[in-house]
């Protein structure tokens, strides 16, 4: 391996030998196409007319009423297949392709990166297997049916809790048998080097949009910036457009699940300690023994128990700041965001919401917001009717 | 003279080095069932701590590390366990384990308490060569050997780099793949095996897929030190859950007949 992909301490590539060569080989071709003048053509030409980037910067007035201070929305909601995630298998995919390779692989907790994956596969003509927790297939069989429309097989995994880490486990798995013909396209900002820097590199253009549509708009930086956090891809993307400027506050918001008194959350940086899991030294939510913890959150998409590793750099760092948001809050906020702007926002990227709607009375009105709306939530519409009839059924 | 190198000088046929996951089903079963293997004939163990995710191990091993850590196996016990089975005989055991384990625990602590425990070398699963670093100055301040795998795609270079890292013996990985039973043979595994003898005299053992007597024979012929035989073992104890005798009976007669195939190739 060229580099040895680290923040700080945390990242690395921690895998069975048999991985080594794969990874050495995609390092070195996204060292060379990172700055190939055709491969960026091409790239450009997908972000501008497949997925339909740039995205808008939207200030949403109703819901700042709400809350109190001004809150601008990145709308990646916006983009082709419902996400953030098509930035980055946009890119891998094509680096896929430049390498040669023919087969793609891919993990997915809610979906939408499989969803994206699955797209990618279809416009590339490459065949496309995803592995998705049994438990996720259920709660989000929308998109698995989107997945299959695309032609890609979806392959549903039943160890342990049969969620993402799990997926993620059995995808490496496959692809240590496979590593010859299949490019495993990872989801999120985490996993072994040059995953993290990679992923982290396809999101890119989100922070540097809106950091561009803030100056536009407003004639200056915003005070805040804040996003979702599970492995973290969408959140590295929107902060990377902003870390150099040292006076806008970076907010990471996990998923507080049930409660952090509870096992039934997933926030890593929150609760979690540092260890290796899926390739990377980074903050992981385990036992005493190194056994890593069963998550539980209302987004199949933040359902992880471990995170980026240069989320970890950043928190130790103290670059950005972690905060939680609990399943109840985001409910309440879901409902609240799409009554006021007639938006329907992902539930992971409804924690960012919650967060930003606890912070009503707590910061002065004149604060500027960006919030990075990652997804859209139709594929969430049915979970949330599932738990406000729990809600109404707990109250009567 | 390290251990493995006496160890495999002194045996005129290749080491017979079955592997099992600590407390699999449970602490006491599991050490019955390693006492028995010790018994049919084993030259050399390879045991695992269980881990809530194994990525380099197929089904078979995957769902021994959920028995054993439903049985509440920790690290701690699992150490304590190593002690029991090198207390019974002084046979050299390799640990094969998952960093993270290691990490959580406090790596020189971990070595020098699989030390004091009679074990003879670690393998971590989940830490190339590159990162050797991180683990071989501390184990072998706590007096341990180092093993690291290579796999049929490992470059020459890099083989040579990790063969001056093992200093007990290198794990050659037979086939593109996770641990698990295969019915045949990897076309890749006899020609590595000959290009590593070709290229260092660190003892060169050999693992995954290995399912038949027939195989360990095969990859002994090829010039392997040592065969290592996991998934088709744990096989026997998965199937054989509800009747402990029978278990042990099987286990016993397929290390027998592995054993005997083992000694006729010379």
């Amino acid at each position: 391996m060229k580099h040895k992909g680290r923040f700080g301490s945390f990242g690395g590539f921690y895998v069975p030998e048999v991985l080594i060569p794969a990874l050495e080989e995609i390092e070195a071709a996204f060292d060379t196409y990172v700055a190939d003048p055709q491969f960026l053509a091409d790239l450009n030409d997908l972000y501008s007319n497949y997925a339909g980037r740039p995205t808008p910067l939207y200030f949403a007035r109703r819901f700042s009423a709400q809350v109190g201070f001004k809150v601008y929305v990145k709308r990646e909601d916006l983009l082709h297949g419902g996400a953030h995630k098509v930035n980055n298998t946009l890119g891998q995919g094509l680096l896929a392709k430049y390498m040669g390779k023919t087969k793609l692989i891919a993990e997915t907790g809610a979906g939408q990166h499989g969803l994206a994956t699955a797209m990618i596969g279809a416009l590339f003509g490459m065949e496309t297997k995803i592995f998705m927790g049994a438990t996720d297939v259920a709660r989000q069989n929308v998109n698995v049916h989107k997945m299959k429309l695309c032609g890609a097989e979806v392959v549903p995994v039943s160890g342990g809790t049969g969620t993402l880490k799990d997926a993620i486990n059995d995808a490496l798995r496959y692809w240590i048998s496979h590593v010859q013909d299949t490019f495993y396209l990872f989801g999120t900002a985490g996993g072994p080097h040059p995953y993290p820097s990679i992923v982290r590199h396809f999101q890119t253009p989100i922070g540097r949009e809106a950091r561009r549509q803030c100056l536009d708009a407003l004639g200056r930086l915003p005070d805040l910036v804040c996003a979702c956090v599970g492995g973290g891809s969408n959140a590295i993307g929107i902060f990377s457009g902003f870390i150099d400027d040292r006076d806008v506050r970076l907010v990471g918001v996990e998923g507080a699940g049930r409660g952090l008194d509870t096992h039934e959350h997933c926030a890593t940086l929150a609760k979690g300690s540092v260890g290796v899991l899926h390739g990377a030294q980074t903050y992981v939510l385990q036992d005493e023994n190194g056994q890593i913890h069963e998550t539980e959150c209302i987004s199949a998409g933040l359902d992880y128990p471990g995170v980026g590793p240069e989320h970890a750099w950043l928190k130790d760092s103290g670059r950005a700041q972690y905060v939680t948001a609990d399943d109840e809050s985001v409910l309440d906020v879901f409902h609240l965001f799409t009554r006021t702007e007639g938006i329907i926002p992902a539930l992971e990227s409804s924690h960012a919401l919650a967060w930003l709607a606890s912070q009503k009375g707590k910061l002065p009105p004149e604060t500027i917001a960006v919030v990075n709306l990652s997804g859209r939530g139709d594929k969430d519409v049915s979970i949330v009717e599932d738990r406000m009839q729990a809600r109404r059924g707990a109250n009567d | 003279m390290t251990t493995y190198r006496q160890t495999f000088a002194k045996l005129k046929h290749a080491a017979l080095i079955p592997f099992f996951v600590i407390g699999d089903p449970d602490y006491d079963t599991s050490l019955e069932i390693i006492k028995a293997a010790i018994d049919a004939g084993a030259d050399v163990l390879e045991l695992g701590i269980p881990f809530s995710d194994p990525i380099a191990d197929g089904p078979t091993i995957q769902k021994a590390d959920i028995r054993a850590l439903a049985a509440s196996m920790t690290t701690a016990k699992a150490l304590r366990f190593i002690k029991a089975v090198t207390d019974y005989k002084p046979l050299p055991v390799g640990l094969l384990v998952y960093y993270n384990i290691v990490y959580r625990y406090g790596p020189q602590k971990f070595f020098n308490d699989f030390k004091a425990a009679g074990g003879s070398s670690v393998l971590v699963a989940d830490l190339s060569i590159d990162d050797e670093a991180e683990i071989t100055p501390l184990a072998e301040a706590a007096g341990l050997e180092t093993v690291f795998m290579v796999t049929p795609n490992t470059e020459a270079e890099r083989a040579e780099r990790i063969a001056r890292k093992s200093t007990g013996f290198i794990y050659t990985v037979s086939t593109l793949g996770v641990t698990g039973e295969r019915q045949s043979l990897s076309e890749t595994v006899k020609p590595l095996i000959k290009r590593l003898k070709g290229m260092t005299d660190t003892p060169v053992c050999v693992g995954f897929g290995i399912s038949t007597p027939q195989h360990a024979k095969e990859i002994a012929a090829a010039g392997a030190d040592g065969i290592i035989i996991g998934s088709r073992l744990v096989k026997i104890i998965e199937q054989n859950l509800g009747d402990k005798p029978k278990l042990l009976r099987e286990l016993q007669a397929f290390l027998t007949e592995a054993r005997s195939a083992l000694s006729l190739d010379v």
